[in-house]
């Protein structure tokens, strides 16, 4: 095993731990955002996708980083944008505050 | 990859802990989403400036078509879509993943460059495996989900053993590609091929009622075929982000499970579930119940103190969300507490009942969760139910025989009154049928939610 492999999977195995700290946190209140939310963050693979395209070593390589970028581009933008929109509609009375 | 890019890669990935950190309170969730969205835009944009990109033409054309696709598709969608919306994003996650690790693959074949060893075989197969498998199961869980395809479980003998040899088939395939990877892109091929199936076959046998587990786990799996793109091209903020993720979708797979009371193999591999649910009416005896009208559920209404409503999928079928409310303002200005409680399946999806209260203006300290408000129906005048019934039934805490048995229900049977809104007497998504509905503390009031509740509100109003 190399050391770079290892390394990855420290990371990985703490980012999970992390993870579920974060997660367990979040109230069911705001499940559904938690998960549109996370997908856009799993969109993630763009930064892949990005280099895969724009490396230009081959063609093939290119049209399918493009593909790539096109999806995880998909899941991103529109991962954010429709939490944004849910998230928004979340307010609290605003006269019982006041009361 | 340079010092200043995994510099930047870093802070964005605290960017997106700190995002998902804001998420555990509603007053700083929409900040912390806008952190996440600054560190997915670090990302691209210190990737973009990466100086071994040559050509920025299938970039931009990429960016640009995915963001108005993802763009309209997020500002279109209804709420009570949300699940299968979240399911198709999630699939492109999943696809995503897979071109990446097989452009990657490719690249290193055309330098005619080793592959590398045996981690970054495993990680490669691992990656077309689960993120193929995301893409296709997601598509079905979408199909099923915007009723397009049947949601009652598809089943044929021996699926589960099917499934097990697919998956094995791709283990053998991965060793085989890893003794010779010059001359693998074949098996790499069938590996793709093998994964799109199972996807399929993995979950056309899961019944409507399950959707909600099945797209938090497919959450799950898009956030591990990220983290094993990220271990081919050791890029370490693919790893942290797909951990996160990937712990995030178990968590909910394991909320929603625990609200079934089922194990994750059960409901994964039992095929529970009919079409519609509401498909038979459940007992073969006939049993009386008496049928209350709008003007008797306003007469109680109007002598009660204390109101939970407990709602469920069937009200926002019903687009009944918004008169909910009105209701609610109205009892509300005659000093009457209301209140509602959320049982953890109410909706399609984790969550997804608050987003549909939400929507209609309800204030998010109104909803309550099942395990804050179970202990208070004892002491509540009126449980007004509309729209839920295996969430109500209490079959879950002692018929051992029936489906529902061991589930958590909401205690809506202790207040005083109970007052259902339902369109028959038919059965749940279980098939069990509800002794509540005859039971004398029970207003049983037949018909359409919406306009049940117009009435009910109309009344109010008048007097």
């Amino acid at each position: 095993m190399s050391e770079q492999i290892l390394f990855s999977i420290y990371i990985f195995v703490l980012a999970i731990f992390v993870g579920f700290e974060v997660i367990t946190k979040v109230p069911p209140l705001l499940h559904t955002p938690l998960m549109s939310g996370s997908n856009a963050i799993s969109g993630i693979t763009i930064v892949g996708a990005i280099l895969s395209a724009g490396l230009g070593h081959s063609t093939l390589g290119q049209v399918l980083g493009m593909l790539a970028v096109i999806s995880a581009t998909i899941n991103v933008v529109g991962g954010f944008m429709v939490t944004d929109r849910m998230l928004e509609m979340f307010k609290k009375d605003k006269k019982k505050e006041a009361k | 990859m340079g010092a200043v890019t995994n510099v930047v890669y870093l802070i964005a990935s605290v960017l997106f802990i700190l995002g998902l950190k804001k998420l555990g309170s509603p007053k700083t969730a929409r900040q912390g989403n806008v952190y996440s969205m600054l560190g997915m835009l670090l990302a691209i944009v210190i990737t973009l400036l990466d100086q071994r990109i040559v050509d920025f033409t299938y970039i931009i054309a990429g960016l640009l078509v995915g963001s108005v696709i993802g763009a309209i598709a997020a500002k279109k969608v209804e709420m009570t879509q949300m699940p299968q919306m979240v399911a198709l994003f999630n699939g492109f996650g999943g696809i995503a993943s897979t071109f990446v690790a097989y452009s990657e693959f490719v690249t290193k074949l055309s330098e005619n460059l080793p592959v590398g060893g045996t981690d970054v075989v495993v990680s490669l197969v691992l990656s077309l495996l689960i993120g193929t498998v995301t893409f296709t199961g997601s598509m079905i869980a979408f199909l099923k989900l915007q009723g397009w395809m049947p949601g009652r479980p598809i089943v044929f003998k021996g699926q589960v053993a099917f499934n097990g040899l697919l998956l094995a088939g791709t283990f053998v395939l991965g060793w085989m590609f890893g003794m010779d990877t010059m001359n693998g892109q074949t098996f790499l091929l069938v590996i793709i091929a093998i994964a799109a199936v199972l996807g399929v076959t993995s979950v056309i046998p899961i019944g409507g009622a399950d959707m909600p587990v099945v797209i938090s786990l497919l959450n799950s799996y898009s956030g591990l075929a990220a983290a094993a793109t990220g271990f081919v091209l050791s890029n370490n903020v693919l790893i942290i982000s797909g951990a996160l993720v990937g712990a995030s979708g178990i968590i909910l797979t394991q909320i929603m499970c625990v609200a079934m009371n089922r194990s994750l193999a059960n409901v994964l591999f039992a095929a529970v579930g009919t079409d519609s649910g509401s498909g038979a009416s459940g007992g073969g005896e006939q049993r009386n119940v008496t049928r209350y009208t709008a003007d008797d559920a306003a007469m109680i209404f109007e002598n009660s103190e204390s109101v939970i409503i407990v709602p469920g999928y069937g009200l926002a079928v019903a687009q009944a969300q918004h008169v909910m409310n009105e209701l609610m303002q109205l009892l509300e200005k005659r000093g009457i507490n209301v209140r509602f409680a959320i049982h953890p399946v109410a909706g399609r999806m984790p969550g997804h009942m608050n987003v549909l209260l939400a929507e209609a203006n309800v204030s998010y300290d109104k909803l309550v969760e099942m395990d804050a408000i179970n202990d208070d129906f004892q002491s509540t005048d009126v449980a007004l139910v509309v729209g839920a019934n295996d969430v109500i039934n209490p079959a879950a805490r002692y018929k051992k025989d029936s489906p529902l048995y061991g589930m958590p229900i909401l205690n809506v049977d202790q207040a005083q009154r109970v007052m259902i809104i339902k369109r028959s007497l038919a059965t749940g998504f279980a098939g069990e049928d509800n002794e509540l509905f005859y039971d004398d503390n029970t207003m049983m009031l037949f018909g359409d939610a919406k306009k049940m509740l117009t009435d009910i509100v109309k009344i109010l109003k008048d007097e």
